[in-house]
């Protein structure tokens, strides 16, 4: 008797787990469809730079949490697609993490809704204090391999980086004339990955967004101008880039995004960017 | 009487169908992954070329003018994996001699547990050990600029295929019959003598499954190695950085878009037919035991 209530009850789990399939499976279809019903009203479309992912995903999610029946998608397919897809109305709102070119501009518009400060991080025990932004370039590029020849001791330098997706790595490559010349000696997957091996090699110097350095290691001036807040909304810390809403000059947004792009460019959101590792823009 | 009868018998068959349904289920699981796998790896290996792809020395996936070879990574996971082995088997074999042959029954079972303790360690644990410790110290001893390399990973995988080659090597040691141990000190032969000339060749094959499932754990490890082999896609060197087959595919994973994305899944399609290969391997060796 024992035996036949454990195998009933095996089986009752069994065709439990059935059916809770069939029932997943049959929610997602129905979630799907009510996605296709308001993509045509409320659902706000941003495409472009991958390396505005978090900046643009805590925005949109706090923007999504106030305003439950408005859906803000993200699509991730690099600066320049970005600016097209919005050129073409392919989207609401294009992400560059560039600022439009000059020929872009005839009938686009930019706006800078945060900055992506990138410092440039030794350890601690390092004596070197200010890099020029062509130093940084040399050293990252293989021309200049020992700390004595920019103001450090006699040892070789260790360039530590990001793998080839990253933003940051990105960013800093562009910002230093480095693109596809860079000779690392690591790539590691995170930015905390990075500080933890520059904290722990003395020879070492790798980049990281200001927002998330620790201080277990030490972020050098670049150009004599330390990276903080003031300095990267000024302008005269070096190393950083725009992140840029994208929307087309002749053609008003709709409602709902018109509402997300003042959301996001409103001082309600300088807390979001600080969150997600950039630096808001001075008001 | 016979109800109860007629109810077993329902039950025996519906039992096994259950068993029937699971076991499938197992089968469609692999089926789909290889297919899956197929599908999204080949078109990748056809536009690149296949010689191109395999025996291509740069990978630049993100690069101006993108290169997709991955001799780099086969290398390095090979050199890796046997290096792994030449450190790991050695220190698990004579484990296993200690732990079935030597050792009192108490110290067995207090070191055994330890071991198992061993294998339940997520990888990434193991990673951030390496990290922190083991790539400082290689720095240190080896006067190197910088200690994530090819050598700091061989260290880490061979501590991780440890559990498996000393709880597998040790299981095939104590199957091996008393009366050939028995023998041997009655003739004379002393302990030692006795274990490597009789009872290590009676357990060759069990010690072979056992360094073949390690190949398999060292090739298969992405999370820990890495975190400590440095991640450049250079052609292997002891002491130079290096990308594993396993970590090119995760570290490019998230952002890549395109050919890239393909390329990589083309990279799992190789280390899906490395681990095959390796099973394949295994189940000779079972075979030949039997």
């Amino acid at each position: 008797m024992k035996k036949f209530i454990m195998i009933a009850t095996v089986f009752t789990l069994m065709t439990g787990v059935l059916t809770g399939c069939s029932g997943n499976a049959g929610s997602f279809t129905d979630k799907s469809t009510a996605n296709e019903t308001t993509k045509s009203s409320q659902t706000i479309a941003t495409d472009g730079s991958t390396s505005m992912e978090k900046v643009i995903g805590f925005l949109s999610e706090a923007y999504m949490e106030e305003h439950g029946n408005i859906k803000v998608t993200y699509n991730p397919t690099g600066s320049s697609s970005g600016i097209q897809a919005v050129a073409e109305g392919r989207c609401d709102i294009g992400l560059a993490s560039r600022d439009l070119k000059e020929d872009e501009t005839a009938d686009l518009q930019g706006t800078v809704v945060a900055i992506d400060g990138i410092g440039i991080i030794v350890n601690p025990d390092n004596p070197a204090t200010d890099l020029t932004i062509d130093q940084i370039g040399k050293i990252y590029s293989g021309e200049i391999t020992n700390w004595k020849e920019v103001g450090g001791s006699d040892a070789p330098i260790v360039c530590i980086g990001r793998e080839a997706a990253s933003g940051t790595r990105d960013g800093f490559e562009e910002v230093t004339g480095t693109k596809d010349k860079c000779k690392y000696s690591q790539e590691l997957t995170s930015t905390g990955d990075v500080v933890q091996t520059v904290s722990g090699n003395p020879n070492a110097i790798g980049y990281a967004s200001v927002a998330s350095v620790g201080d277990t290691v030490k972020m050098v001036s670049v150009e004599g101008v330390s990276p903080t807040t003031e300095s990267i909304q000024d302008g005269k810390y070096k190393v950083q880039r725009n992140f840029v809403l994208v929307t087309k000059k002749d053609t008003a947004l709709s409602k709902a995004a018109q509402e997300f792009f003042d959301f996001a460019t409103s001082e309600q959101a300088d807390s979001l960017i600080t969150e997600a590792g950039a630096v808001p823009v001075k008001r | 009487m016979e109800k109860i009868k007629k109810t077993a018998r329902w039950m025996e068959r519906a039992m096994n169908l259950l068993f029937l349904v699971c076991g499938l289920l197992t089968i469609l699981f692999v089926v789909l992954i290889t297919i899956f796998l197929l599908i999204s790896g080949i078109p990748a290996i056809r536009d690149i070329g296949l010689g191109d792809f395999l025996f291509g020395k740069v990978w630049a996936s993100t690069s101006a003018k993108p290169s997709y070879g991955i001799l780099p990574f086969i290398l390095t996971s090979v050199y890796g994996t046997l290096g792994a082995i030449l450190i790991g088997v050695p220190i698990g074999l004579l484990c296993a001699i200690f732990l079935a042959k030597m050792s009192p029954k108490k110290v067995s079972s207090a070191v055994r547990n330890v071991v198992d303790l061993l294998a339940g360690i997520p990888s990434v644990v193991y990673g951030l050990v390496g990290m922190i410790i083991i790539v400082p110290c290689v720095r240190e001893i080896f006067h190197l600029p910088d200690g994530a390399n090819l050598f700091s990973a061989i260290l880490v995988l061979a501590v991780m295929i440890l559990p498996s080659v000393i709880s597998v090597s040790e299981t095939a040691i104590g199957a091996v019959p008393k009366e050939y141990e028995e023998a041997s000190l009655a003739l004379g032969a002393t302990k030692t003598e006795t274990v490597f000339k009789v009872v290590v060749p009676a357990a060759k094959s069990g010690i072979v499954t056992a360094v073949v499932l390690g190949i398999g754990r060292a090739v298969g490890e992405a999370m820990a190695v890495m975190m400590v082999a440095g991640n450049v896609a250079n052609m292997p060197k002891l002491f130079g950085s290096v990308r594993f087959l396993t970590t090119a595919v995760a570290s490019e994973m998230s952002y890549s878009s395109g050919l890239q994305r393909q390329a990589l899944f083309s990279i799992a399609l190789v280390l899906f037919l490395f681990i095959m290969a390796i099973n394949l391997i295994l189940n000779v060796v079972i075979k030949k035991k039997v």
